[in-house]
This record gives structure tokens, sequence and C-alpha cells, in this order.
């Protein structure tokens, strides 16, 4: 089975803050990591070939530096990794983002089953994946949370809806995006990431890329556009409530019954 | 293609500058600055940097489409097997505040098997046209199938946006129909409002609630946004029901798909917080698993629910699915008292929408305190034992 997984460089942490003066973006540290969604879709890909065999590659895009995370999946077991990155596909909304990931896939060879996570920690929209599968018109399923089994051509999966569990049987080439209930990461191995830190990665620019139309990616191929960034507001009437146990008590109660919560 | 030049003479503090860039994609290296491939484009370098430091150069204007040939606002009608799920009401509330704004109509897109009689339903809710298209291959969801109904609406409708609500059909279907379409998709919008050339004005959370972000999808139609569960308010049901129903028809070779569903199994029905109108939330203040029933009594008088911050969950005191938060849920009961949780960003984006909201803790700069609209100072331990035996016995003196 030929397995991608597709992986994204986020900041280490999302505590961003919005300076209220200013409106420009505090952050706290500078380093990143790979998605930890995406360690759930990884797991997922070792696994797959754990149990059928085949390979696991990953394919990330972002900035030079994000060549990090194909070498944490490396130090995980996959097998071999693709780097999108230009300037031009800087400022890509979703769409943009997805387009430019497709095309890259296709460049990169032709995979039974597309892995991915199901949303990251910064953008945060979980639509990259659908979106992927749309543009290389094969069928997705999201919010896998069991993968059944893999038969001849096929794949059947658990998809976790709310109220019950769809079992669906999706032919290859398909995309999934799994959650978090479907396996436990394992660590990155000492031994491997010795071995993997020299490893040879692909990497395609703009001139990779099979369809060449400027127009289509990054900023330009953006069909959203962020114009402002703000702190969230909060607009609550307030009231401080103080004494002592038994007289709070008393005024939770009152309010409580006045508000109808409580009978009487 | 837009880009940004870099005056590096009129930059004094290349570092501070660098330092604005809230995706880390200006690099300083010898004084000199450089942007790479992780740049966003929000041009807030341009904004908040010296001046002229920064110029943003677009050279080539796209052209502009023609926005007047697409009207009205349409709402994805989610259901599971014909039962509507409250986010579409919800939707079509918002859409018909939209709609009057501009003077368009209000459309409501239902796809499934055997659902035509809950279209009546919709209208009592202030759809204006309902358009259903009702075919056993429709039965279950599956993505190309709906996908492909949702094009011939488009096609057929050309409104000028389209809500969806965020469920995990929605959250899978809105994006497909987006990259069919080539147009924009924003994701879990907590405000909507349109501009007079129809442009919806979509606000975000981002970067897990920490900031907003105001997004605009200028020229490119339709626009569309998804909207979680109770996030905007549901219209009243009405008597009078002005609209009409529309059958979509579709051919059968585009309801083929390559995913087959073989079965489906109903979860063990659980009671989750999710639709709870009241909710008692443990946080940290709790010292160990044994005093969560101390919770558990005031919530069960109360008629509702417990849930937690995270740690508890992590701790293996909870269940996951009854964590609050970003990375847990949402949720916007009638009522909800949290007990001893500090207030995190994270756990606030979860339940800052609930109608009421007390707070017990005993730290008075609790952050927590900014959300409540009740603010109580004290320790959990004295009060609400206190306050169950208040309600056991009526409130009256012991
Ligand atoms: C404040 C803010 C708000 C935004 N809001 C929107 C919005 O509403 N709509 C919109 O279109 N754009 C929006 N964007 C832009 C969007 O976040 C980025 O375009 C991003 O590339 C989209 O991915 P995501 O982080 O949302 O990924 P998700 O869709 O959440 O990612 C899902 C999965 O896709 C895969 N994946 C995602 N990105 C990559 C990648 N670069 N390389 C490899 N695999 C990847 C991973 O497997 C990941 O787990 C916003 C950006 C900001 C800063
Ligand atoms: C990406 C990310 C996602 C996250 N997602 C979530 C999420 O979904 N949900 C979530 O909850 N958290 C989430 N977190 C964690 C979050 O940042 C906080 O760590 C967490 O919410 C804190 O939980 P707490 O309030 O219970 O604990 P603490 O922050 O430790 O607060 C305990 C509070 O109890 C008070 N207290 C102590 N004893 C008493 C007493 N006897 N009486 C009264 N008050 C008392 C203290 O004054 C303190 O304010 C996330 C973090 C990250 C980085
Ligand atoms: S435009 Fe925004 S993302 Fe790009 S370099 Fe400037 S601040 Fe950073």
């Amino acid at each position: 089975m030929k397995i991608l997984v597709c992986i994204k460089q986020v900041p280490g942490t999302n505590k961003v803050e919005v300076d209220e003066k200013t409106g420009v973006l505090k952050r706290n540290g500078t380093d990143s990591k790979m998605n930890p969604y995406d360690l759930y879709a990884l797991e997922t890909g070792l696994r797959l070939k754990e149990k059928y065999g085949g390979t696991v590659s990953v394919i990330t895009m972002g900035p030079p530096q994000a060549k990090a995370v194909l070498y944490e999946a490396f130090a995980m077991g996959a097998d071999n990794g693709a780097l999108i990155t230009d300037r031009k596909f800087g400022g890509a909304d979703v769409l943009a983002t997805s387009r430019t990931l497709s095309q890259g896939i296709r460049r990169f060879g032709s995979f039974d089953v597309i892995l991915c996570g199901l949303q990251t920690t910064d953008g945060d929209t979980a639509q990259v994946g659908p979106e992927v599968a749309e543009l290389l018109d094969i069928p997705s399923v999201c919010n896998v949370q069991r993968i059944e089994k893999a038969e001849q051509g096929s794949i059947i999966v658990d998809m976790d809806m709310p109220h019950d569990i769809e079992t669906i049987k999706a032919a290859f080439p398909c995309l999934l995006t799994v959650n978090k209930d479907i396996c436990q990461p394992r660590l990155p191995s000492y031994l491997r990431k010795q071995q993997t830190m020299k490893k040879d990665i692909d990497i395609y620019t703009f001139s990779d890329m099979e369809d060449k139309d400027e127009e289509k990616y990054g900023l330009t191929g953006s069909p959203t556009s962020v114009q402002r960034i703000f702190p969230p507001i909060s607009d609550k009437v307030q009231e401080h409530l103080e004494g002592t146990s038994r007289e709070l008590a008393q005024k939770i109660y009152t309010t409580l019954k006045q508000k109808k919560f409580i009978a009487g | 293609m837009a880009k940004l030049l870099i005056h590096q003479e009129k930059i004094t503090d290349a570092k501070a500058l660098a330092m604005i860039c809230p995706f880390g994609a200006m690099q300083e290296k010898d004084g000199r600055l450089s942007i790479n491939a992780g740049c966003r484009m929000c041009r807030l370098c341009e904004k908040k940097g010296p001046k002229g430091a920064i110029e943003y150069v677009e050279d080539k204007k796209a052209p502009q489409i023609d926005k007047t040939k697409w009207r009205g606002i349409a709402v994805y009608v989610d259901h599971v097997d014909g039962s509507i799920h409250p986010v579409t009401y919800e939707l079509l509330g918002k859409a018909k505040e939209l709609a009057g704004k501009i003077k368009q109509p209000v459309y409501a897109l239902f796809i499934g098997s055997g659902i035509k009689h809950k279209a009546e339903e919709l209208l009592h809710y202030g759809a204006d046209k309902v358009y259903i298209c009702d075919k056993s291959q429709l039965e279950y969801f599956k993505i190309e199938a709906y996908t492909s109904v949702f094009e011939e609406f488009i096609t057929k409708i050309k409104p000028a946006a389209i809500l969806v609500g965020a469920t995990p059909v929605g959250r899978q279907l809105a994006p497909r129909v987006a990259a069919r379409f080539g147009t924009g998709l924003t994701a879990d919008c907590t405000i909507l409002d349109i501009k007079e050339n129809t442009d919806l004005v979509q606000i975000r959370p981002a970067f897990g609630g920490n900031i907003m972000a105001e997004i605009l999808t200028p020229n490119t139609r339709p626009q569309m946004a998804t909207v979680r569960y109770k996030i905007m308010d549901a219209p009243k049901w009405s008597d009078t029901a002005t609209g009409t129903v529309h059958e979509l028809a579709i051919s059968d070779e585009k309801l083929k798909s390559r995913i087959q569903v073989l079965g489906v199994t109903k979860k063990p029905k659980e009671k989750t917080i999710d639709g709870a109108d009241v909710i008692v939330v443990a946080g940290r203040g709790i010292k160990k698993k044994d005093d969560l029933k101390m919770l558990e009594e005031l919530a069960d008088l109360l008629g509702g629910q417990t849930a937690s911050t995270r740690p508890l969950v992590e701790a293996g005191w909870m269940d996951p699915k009854k964590q609050i938060g970003l990375s847990g849920r949402t949720v916007r009961p009638k009522l909800i008292i949290t007990c001893g949780v500090s207030g995190s960003v994270q756990f606030v984006a979860g339940m800052n929408h609930a109608d009421t909201i007390f707070a017990i803790n005993n730290d008075p700069k609790a952050a927590i305190f900014k959300t409540a609209n009740y603010a109580v100072k004290a320790d959990i331990y004295d009060v609400i034992p206190e306050l169950i035996q208040k309600i056991k016995t009526g409130g009256k003196a012991l």
C-alpha cells in the first residue's frame, strides 16, 4: 500500500496576545513543531504499513524551515518526504494551500491512501483535507476514528458522526482525515533519528507545479482575505458576590431562583 | 502577483520589525531583513512597522467580478434522516437578518432521502425558497453525491452567500463545494454581517480563540462560511409561511460515488454536555476525584450535567467527552457554574456564549471573573455544600 501523510509545521504555542493599543500580535516564543493532530495521521499510516506492507511518505508545504517536520516524521518511521516551498506560495488561504498541496502530491507520486490530521492548531479550519481530495478528484472521509481493514483496492473505515458510527468502504485512491481516537502516536526513535538526519528530501517550487498559472497560488490565488486581527471582546454584565460562604450560598440560591433554575 | 518590497534603508531596528510578524515570516540577519514563504500577507509589517519600510505592491489588479449576478443567502439544511439539526434554524435566522439588509431572498438547500414532508417546516423559520433534492441514492451522507447536488444548486440559483453548520457533515461538505467552485470558505464564524455590495463580513477566532480575525471574500462568489451550533440565535417559529418549496433535479449519473456506506451503528446514548441547559464545571480547584461527587450532586439538583477543564480529563478523572474548551466541546447552556476554574482562553473559548455564567474561585484575580456574570470569590469546599443544603431545604434556615 502506498501511503502519504500531509503534515504541517505550526507555532510551538498558540499563546498569542494582541496589543490593545497597536493591534500587533505578541507571540511568546518562536519555536515550532509538527501540528499535533498530524501525529495521529502519521501513526495511522505507519500502522497500515506494518500490517499491509508498502511505504509511508510525508509531504509538507511551508517556509524552508518547515522541512524540520519531515525529519520528525522520519524519526517516527516515515520512508521519504517532500517539501513544497516558494515565496510565491506565501499568504495562501485554504484554497490556495490545497491547490499547492494537491499539485505537489501529483508531482510526488501516486498513492492509495492520503492521510490528513483533523485540523491544525494555528489556522484551525479543518478544511484542507477535503479541499485537497476535491482537487485530486478522489473520495474523502473525514473524522475517521477506526480503520477496520484494507482490502484489494479499497479501505473500510469508521466515520465518527454525532449520533452514530458510519462504516464506510472507500475505493483507492482516497483521502482520510483522522481524529484523536484512532490511535496513540509513537515516540520518535533516537536510532532512527540518527540514521535519517541526513536523508535527502524532494523540494518542489513553483516551477515544479503542473499548473503554472501564478494567479492560482499564494495570496493572489486566495479568495479569502484577512482584513484585520483584534483581541476578543467581552460585553458581559458583571456582578461581584462577596461575603461569608453562608451569605454567598444564599445569594447564589436567590439568583438561581429568580432566573428559574430552581423551582418554587 | 502582489508582493512586499523591503526598504532596508528605512529600517532602524530590523529585529524589532521582525517581531511584528505574527507568523515568524520575517528574518533578521546581520541587520538585514528578509521575508520567507511563511508570509501570509497579513500586511501587519506594512502597517505597524516604520513608515515606508515595507511596501505592498500589487502589480496587476484582478478583474472585478459582477456581484449583482449572485443574489440571496442560502442555508444548507443539516439533518439526520430528516430530523433537522437546530443549527439550521439558527442559520436561517441569521440569513434572514443578512438578506433583509440587502433586500434579497433566503434559500434553503435540503438534500436527502424521504425528507419531503419536512421541507414545510423550514418555511416557518424564514426560508423564502426551499430547494429539495430527495433521492434514494442520497439516503446516507455520501460526500461526492452531496457535493454534486450542491453544485447543481449553486449553478442554478447563484446565491451571493452560503451558510453551512459546522457539524461533522457540514465541515467536510462545505470545503469540497468551495474547492469545486474555487471560492473562499471561512471556518467557524462567530459574527456575520453584510455590506451593501453583498460582501459578507466574517469574524472568526483563530489561534485557539486568542485572537479574532475579520475575513472577506471580496472578489469570488459564492461566499461560503461555516458556523458552529449555538453561536447564532434561533428565530421563533412563525405561523405564517409565505415561502415555497421547489424540487431540484439531478441526473443519476451525478450521484455516483466511490464510497459505500456498509452500515450505521447507533452510538450508545450517553449523556452529552452539548445539549445540556445547565452545566457544573470542575476545575483544578477540585483536590481529589472523590470530590467530584459534590459537583455531581449540585448538577443533579439543578437538572444539569457535570463537565471539566482539560487537566481533569488528563488526570483521568473525567471522560474526555466532558471536556469544555478549544480541544473539547463548545457549549452554550442557559446556566454554567465553574468551580475552581482559572479561566484560560482555551477553556473560555468553549463556554463564553453561555447565557448566565457563575464562577466560583478563591483567587480574586482569576481570569474567569472577566468572563463571569456572577463572580463569586469563595472556596468551593465551603460554598458548594452550603448551596446544596439551601437547594435541598428550599432555602429555609436550618
Ligand atoms: C487568523 C487566521 C484566520 C484564517 N481563517 C481562514 C479561513 O477562515 N478560511 C481560509 O480559507 N483560510 C483561513 N486562514 C488561512 C489558513 O489558516 C491557512 O491558509 C492554512 O494554510 C490553512 O490550513 P489550516 O491551518 O486551517 O489547516 P487545516 O485545514 O486545519 O488542516 C487539516 C490538515 O491538512 C493538512 N495540512 C494543512 N496545511 C498543510 C500544509 N501546509 N502542508 C501539509 N499539510 C497540511 C494537515 O494534515 C492538517 O492536519 C486563516 C489564517 C489566519 C492567520
Ligand atoms: C492548544 C491548547 C488547547 C487547550 N484546550 C483546552 C480545553 O479545551 N479545555 C481546557 O479546559 N483547557 C484547555 N487547555 C489548557 C488550558 O490552557 C488550562 O491549562 C486549563 O484550562 C486550566 O484548567 P483549570 O482552570 O482547571 O486549572 P488551573 O488553571 O490550575 O486553575 C485552578 C483554579 O482553581 C482555583 N482554586 C483552587 N482551589 C480552589 C478552591 N478550594 N476554591 C475555589 N477555587 C480554587 C485557583 O485559584 C485557580 O484559579 C488547552 C491548552 C492548550 C495549549
Ligand atoms: S505581511 Fe504579515 S505575514 Fe507577511 S511578513 Fe508582514 S507581518 Fe509577516
